[in-house]
């Protein structure tokens, strides 16, 4: 499944992460990794971008972002 | 006897509590400017303790010393070329795992780290305990407990940096992260090349730069490779052969895995020194979200705090900036009466008093709002705020943040630029500044109400909304055409922190509101300065005009006239003759004045600019006010009101002028729109070239404000005159 079509309130671990170098390694450098168990916080108010929790911190990410993201799991 | 000096630098993440930290150090001795050749804010100040100089810098917060941003290449260059004598890394202690990974980045550079485990008050509430002595032992290096904003463990941070700099301790052998073994294989394969056959080294560990090298690092590369000389050819290659070694063994790009394996020494470091305990208790934090960025409520409580922050800027800032003015009244006046009449008086007081000073009276609002900006950045609420808006900023290809700058525009565009400095990324930034200046400021208010008021009449609050509308379509359009061409690229990701919600601190909201105000008296009074005189010479000279009549004569006549009347008269026939002698005069003054404006340097210009302006619809008065509002918009109604001729400055004067002046509805129209889009007045223009950073986006916004202003006007005068009206 990929990050952008989780719900509000679902958990899952981190299977692939896509997208071009620049993104990739950002999104990377800040953690989020695969294995790495992340938690849908909630969407904006304008249902995007999300806000997800990561190893205990808060982290924002644009759903055509979260688009490159694969997750497993999904609960 | 000289004072021994010691650099010592702090780096960290953003969130880390390192400004904090920083502030507690320096105190007000700080000095705040800029990094050579970019807008990156620079702090340092310097201390002297333990019988040292010490002078500490401030770096860029980051997450990475990756060179993807301005802050990371600044912090890392910092620590390459400049050799610090110690690097303090902030560490936030409840996000340990991140904190390490820029730790290690600093570790591999071989610089002597230290490390300051921040607001371990916050991590032990959460319930993570963080063994100090186990992670000093296994990264071989100090580590001091800090609470930054309860300024506890700062004194033995310094005392420990001083010692681990004078320590001849030898970093190389220190524990860094060993990755797989095809990746050190390729590692010392690439350092014995560098060993061997390049001649003149880059002076970074050699590790390192072979690390550099194979992350495909542009910078490092392009740095070794111009000191390769003949043999850059055979190292691309060695490269190259060594990146499609790992991209097949790993069927990924050695960065991403190198990356991967950097977390996994974190995480095997993690497991020896963290020990959580049970659930955590209730985040404060995640509740005070539900409510401030909730699907219903989060947009009213932003527009709420938005309109509160501008109602305390204008509206509460308008009390001092009241005050302010009428110091500068009276100064001006206690000076006019002490100088003798001539050049150099009018230069100080019509000049440089009135120039400058209709600028200075900003300041108030510039520090109100810079708090209030500080309030939202240090409470972490700024972070919401980009998070709400991101998305109808993104139409425009702008990130959540613009938000704010832009809104500020409708006041005034010289703070609203100021605070792009809270966008990372440069591209970012110069759009905003760009579109900025579409946002109507208050200044040009005056000018529609004038405008719309004498040729809509009841119509007015409609015409005026929709210019101010017009301004938002105006940067909408812009924002998007210029994202596609001249700063095209994808807008930075937007992998944003919400960091926990803190109280702020007092200090550090003084502090930030302050060095915004020096800046601004600082930079805008020279430019300023300059401007007004520049203004002052083109208005007031020459000095010697040639008037159609005599008008002291005149005046005298008039005088005489009435004097003799009112000798023969008595009582209230004798203040009526007064009051009618005191207008003529008023009269005969006012011809003048505008005879002197017409024929001054400025009037000139004016005229010569005339047919520029009458495709337009503007005559030559229009356009003599509208070269006046360069300086400032507020200029335009009272140059309009000496140009046509009303007797006092009175609106209702100078209303019935325009309309008997051939000026038409359409014609405003033409000249509202024009005034909404053309050039900023100077203060504005100084901003852009301070916070660009750079003279030709400055010139760029200007020649294309006017060009969009006039052909915009242009549209509308022409097509308006050809459906038939005006």
């Amino acid at each position: 499944m990929l990050l952008s079509e989780m719900k509000e309130g679902q958990a899952g671990i981190i299977a692939r992460i896509g997208g071009n170098g620049v993104l990739r390694k950002r999104i990377l450098e800040m953690g989020i990794l695969k294995g790495t168990e992340i938690y849908i916080e909630k969407y904006a108010p304008l249902k995007d971008p999300l806000e997800m929790i990561v190893k205990g911190c808060h982290l924002s990410l644009r759903v055509e972002e979260a688009a490159q993201i694969t997750v497993d799991n999904v609960k | 006897m000289h004072q021994k000096s010691l650099t010592i630098a702090l780096a960290g993440n953003p969130n880390s509590g390192k400004t904090t930290i920083f502030n507690n150090i320096t105190g007000s001795r700080q000095k705040v400017g800029n990094w050579p050749g970019v807008t990156v804010e620079k702090k340092e100040g310097i201390i002297n303790r333990y019988g040292y100089e010490l002078r500490i810098i401030d770096l860029p917060g980051t997450y990475s010393l990756t060179p993807f941003s301005m802050e990371e290449i600044i912090a890392r260059d910092f620590v390459l070329e400049k050799s610090p004598d110690v690097v303090i890394d902030i560490i936030d202690s409840s996000n340990l795992e991140r904190s390490l990974y820029l730790a290690t980045q600093l570790r591999e550079i071989d610089c002597k780290v230290l490390f300051a485990l921040n607001m371990a008050d916050i991590a032990s509430s959460r319930g993570i305990k963080i063994n100090a002595e186990k992670l000093s032992e296994l990264l071989d290096l100090p580590v001091v407990f800090t609470v930054g904003n309860r300024n506890q463990g700062i004194d033995t941070l310094l005392k420990k940096a001083v010692e681990l700099a004078e320590s001849k301790v030898d970093t190389r052998g220190r524990r860094k992260v060993r990755y797989n073994k095809d990746i050190e294989e390729s590692i010392s394969k690439l350092r014995g090349f560098l060993d061997s056959r390049i001649q003149k080294p880059l002076p970074y560990n050699m590790r390192w730069t072979a690390i550099k090298l194979l992350e495909n690092d542009k910078i490092v590369k392009e740095r070794i490779l111009q000191r390769a000389g003949d043999k850059s050819q055979d190292l691309l290659q060695e490269i190259q052969s060594q990146r499609t070694h790992l991209a097949s063994r790993f069927n990924d790009d050695p960065e991403i895995v190198m990356t991967d394996e950097r977390y996994g020494f974190i995480a095997g470091i993690i497991k020896e020194v963290v020990t959580t305990s049970a659930r955590q208790r209730v985040d404060i934090s995640r509740n005070i979200d539900l409510v401030l960025t909730n699907r219903f409520l989060g947009f009213p409580i932003f527009i709420f705090f938005i309109w509160l922050m501008f109602q305390l800027t204008f509206s509460v800032g308008d009390y001092p900036m009241q005050w302010l003015d009428s110091g500068i009244n009276l100064l001006s006046t206690s000076l006019g009466g002490l100088l003798p009449d001539g050049l150099i008086k009018d230069l100080l007081l019509d000049g440089i008093i009135a120039g400058v000073g209709s600028v200075i009276v900003f300041l108030p609002n510039i520090l109100i709002l810079f708090f209030c900006i500080a309030l939202f950045e240090d409470t972490g609420y700024m972070s919401r705020a980009a998070f709400l808006m991101d998305r109808i900023m993104h139409l425009i290809g702008l990130h959540g943040k613009s938000f704010i700058p832009m809104l500020m525009g409708f006041g005034c565009s010289v703070p609203a630029i100021m605070t792009t400095r809270t966008l990372e990324s440069r591209k970012d930034r110069v759009l905003t500044i760009l579109i900025t200046p579409f946002m109507s400021c208050s200044a040009k208010l005056p000018i529609y109400i004038l405008l719309a008021g004498t040729f809509f009449n009841a119509r007015a609050g409609t015409v005026i909304f929709s210019i101010y509308l017009a301004g938002i379509v105006f940067s909408v359009i812009t924002g998007r055409l210029f994202r596609s061409t001249l700063l095209r690229g994808a807008d930075a990701p937007f992998v944003m922190e919400l960091p926990p919600y803190r109280a702020p601190m007092i200090k550090s909201l003084i502090i930030h509101m302050w060095d915004r105000g020096k800046m601004f008296l600082k930079k805008m009074g020279g430019v300023i300065l300059v401007g007004s005189v520049v203004v002052w010479a083109l208005s007031s000279f020459p000095r010697n005009i040639e008037y159609s009549c005599d008008y002291d004569a005149e005046i005298n006549k008039v005088d005489a006239f009435y004097r003799a009347k009112t000798a023969s008269a008595s009582g209230s026939a004798g203040q009526r003759l007064e009051k009618e002698r005191d207008a003529a005069v008023a009269k005969l003054l006012m011809s003048q004045r505008s005879e002197k404006v017409e024929k001054s340097f400025m009037g000139r210009i004016g005229k010569a600019l005339a047919p520029i302006f009458a495709p337009i619809g503007i005559d030559w008065r229009g356009s003599v006010a509208l070269l006046t509002g360069f300086v400032a918009k507020e200029i335009v109604v009272s140059t309009l009101g000496v140009l046509y001729l009303s007797e006092e400055e009175g609106t209702d004067n100078l209303k019935n002028a325009l309309l008997s002046s051939g000026m038409t509805p359409l014609s405003a129209l033409a000249m509202m729109i024009f005034v909404l889009l053309y050039l900023p007045c100077v203060a504005t223009i100084a901003t852009i070239n301070q916070e660009t950073g750079s003279l030709k986006w400055t010139l760029f916004s200007i020649t294309y404000n006017t060009s969009l202003a006039w052909v915009t006007a242009f549209c509308v005068y022409q097509a308006g005159k050809a459906i038939g009206f005006g």
